[in-house]
């Protein structure tokens, strides 16, 4: 994709993923945030880091299925800007919903498993947050920093865990992320099997771009 | 009932401010001016839009004796912010579709174990003696109201039908038609709730002078979004033990079973009153967030009522029948 293509794509995701942010403030001067905004807010925050993070976990299968390479070049992008709804969604949860009564959240995470997992997912993404930056790759090296960020996969799948095990019953939407996020894995695997039984095949077709590229 | 000096005062209390009265009149100016404009701009669906623009207005005596000094819950957030599954599982979706839901005609048929079953009519259930009695709700998702209902004790209809002997338990259940209620339709993945919803009290938590039969809420008759034209207010425990929509009452002699037990029974057991110190397996009672307010509360044992229904339950074990 061209240098001007990538820009644009890049604005777009800027765009796209400050829009439910935009979202709240203008809620909130305009008092629209629901009879119970701060469980709206919360709830509104973990939905987007969700989204972003499946949208993330979804480009290395669009570039396995389209073979583009340009989604590679998102896939930072798309994290940190998970990582920072995790953070905000936290952040709230910690000052708003429970105003910083650390006994009782604490023992929330040790007793209620959703918040458990969830609590799992945000610590997680730390390390690779922190290993974003194209001076921790070249620290670590290719091959390591491969498989620390295979990390995301388990973080989608406690992100979504997260929000089956805290919806009542009849409430339907966890099950579309669950969904969604079977199916990136399932793309995963389909790619994972397909390479392994023509390998000279799929290498010719698809030659891996550098890692430097990849993560840009 | 005997009402204790301390109690009393939490029941009474004169302190509701003002300006939460005057904010509803406001609202219900401006609520006929809309009415007015909607009528005015879309003649032929006039008649429908006030069916629940415009809620007819209900005559009420303001009960001295059930009124907690809590500041009421605002009319919007009440009507905005509803469990309602028959509409859908969003807070917002009762508000959103509760215009499908037809509330004329509409019957009530009280039997089972009694001397005199009947089927009341909606506008002869109007009839009994009403009273605005300003209660607590609290939801078993950890958010609380305060909410001026009106009705009248549930033991007033239940004496029409001179329960026997052997009644030891009322079944309540919801309407049960898709068409009003699109969220008993079925979904992708099946039906949020095995329909109808149903509910149920022991006989004497039945009646309980607490147990309130409830027609309307802020000075009218209830709007869809809040159970219309009538239902249970059970303000001692969760929420969703206060049925909404009622067709059917039925006295048996078995503990019926409800809606929320049957779907999942280690969360929500048949009594469910408010009790901090019993967990909801997924989080924790203790404390509630009051709509409205910042800072979560301490949440009360029975939701405050306890002078009144603790004896209810004396030698019961609360942690296991919850």
């Amino acid at each position: 994709m061209s240098y001007r293509g990538r820009i644009a794509l890049k604005a777009a995701i800027w765009i796209g993923s400050f829009w439910p942010l935009g979202v709240l403030l203008r809620g909130f001067m305009t008092d629209d945030l629901t009879a119970n905004p701060i469980e709206y807010v919360t709830r509104t925050l973990g939905l987007t880091a969700l989204v972003l993070l499946l949208t993330s976990l979804g480009m290395t299968p669009l570039r396995a299925l389209l073979g583009w390479s340009w989604p590679i070049q998102l896939r930072r992008l798309l994290g940190l800007l998970a990582f920072f709804y995790v953070c905000l969604h936290f952040a709230v949860w910690i000052g708003l919903d429970h105003f910083f009564a650390w006994r009782r959240m604490w023992e929330d995470v040790l007793k209620r498993p959703f918040i458990t997992v969830g609590m799992s997912a945000l610590l997680l993404l730390i390390p690779l947050a922190a290993t974003s930056t194209q001076g921790m790759i070249k620290r670590l090296g290719g091959a390591k920093w491969r498989l620390l960020h295979k990390l995301a996969y388990v973080i989608g799948g406690l992100g979504v865990l997260h929000f089956l095990w805290l919806a009542k019953k009849g409430r339907t939407t966890p099950y579309y992320y669950a969904i969604a996020l079977s199916l990136l894995l399932g793309a995963r695997v389909w790619d994972w099997g397909r390479k392994k039984l023509a390998p000279e095949r799929v290498s010719q077709t698809k030659p891996s771009p550098p890692l430097g590229e990849r993560v840009g | 009932m005997l009402i204790t000096h301390d109690s009393d005062r939490r029941l009474r209390g004169e302190d509701i401010p003002s300006r939460e009265i005057t904010d509803h009149g406001v609202y219900l100016n401006r609520r006929a001016f809309m009415a007015g404009a909607a009528a005015l701009a879309l003649l032929p669906w006039g008649r429908e839009a006030s069916a629940q623009g415009a809620l007819q207005p209900l005559q009420a005596s303001k009960s001295a004796a059930y009124k907690v000094q809590d500041a009421l819950t605002p009319y919007k957030s009440v009507t905005t912010y509803n469990n309602f599954y028959e509409f859908g599982t969003d807070k917002g979706d009762p508000a959103a579709h509760g215009a499908s839901l037809k509330t004329r005609p509409w019957t009530l048929k009280v039997d089972g174990l009694c001397a005199k079953p009947k089927t009341f009519d909606i506008d002869e259930l109007l009839k009994f003696p009403l009273e605005e009695r300003v209660y607590r709700l609290r939801c078993v998702e950890a958010w609380s109201m305060i909410i001026p209902w009106i009705g009248f004790p549930l033991s007033a209809l239940l004496a029409r039908v001179e329960p026997t002997g052997q009644a030891k338990y009322v079944e309540f259940t919801t309407l049960v038609n898709p068409e009003m209620f699109p969220g008993q339709r079925r979904g992708l993945f099946g039906f949020a709730l095995d329909w109808p919803y149903t509910e149920g009290l022991r006989l004497d938590e039945a009646m309980h002078p607490l147990t309130l039969v409830t027609v309307g809420l802020y000075g009218q008759v209830l709007p869809n979004q809040n159970g219309a034209p009538i239902r249970v207010v059970v303000p001692w425990k969760y929420g969703f033990k206060s049925a909404k929509s009622l067709v059917h009452m039925r006295l048996t002699s078995e503990e019926p079973k409800t809606s929320w037990n049957k779907a999942a029974g280690n969360e929500y057991g048949f009594y469910s009153n408010v009790n901090p110190e019993v967990s909801h397996p997924r989080w924790s009672q203790a404390t509630e967030r009051r709509i409205g307010e910042l800072r979560r509360r301490d949440t009360l044992m029975f939701n405050g009522y306890g002078d009144q229904v603790a004896s209810l339950y004396s030698g019961m074990d609360l942690k296991r029948l919850y």
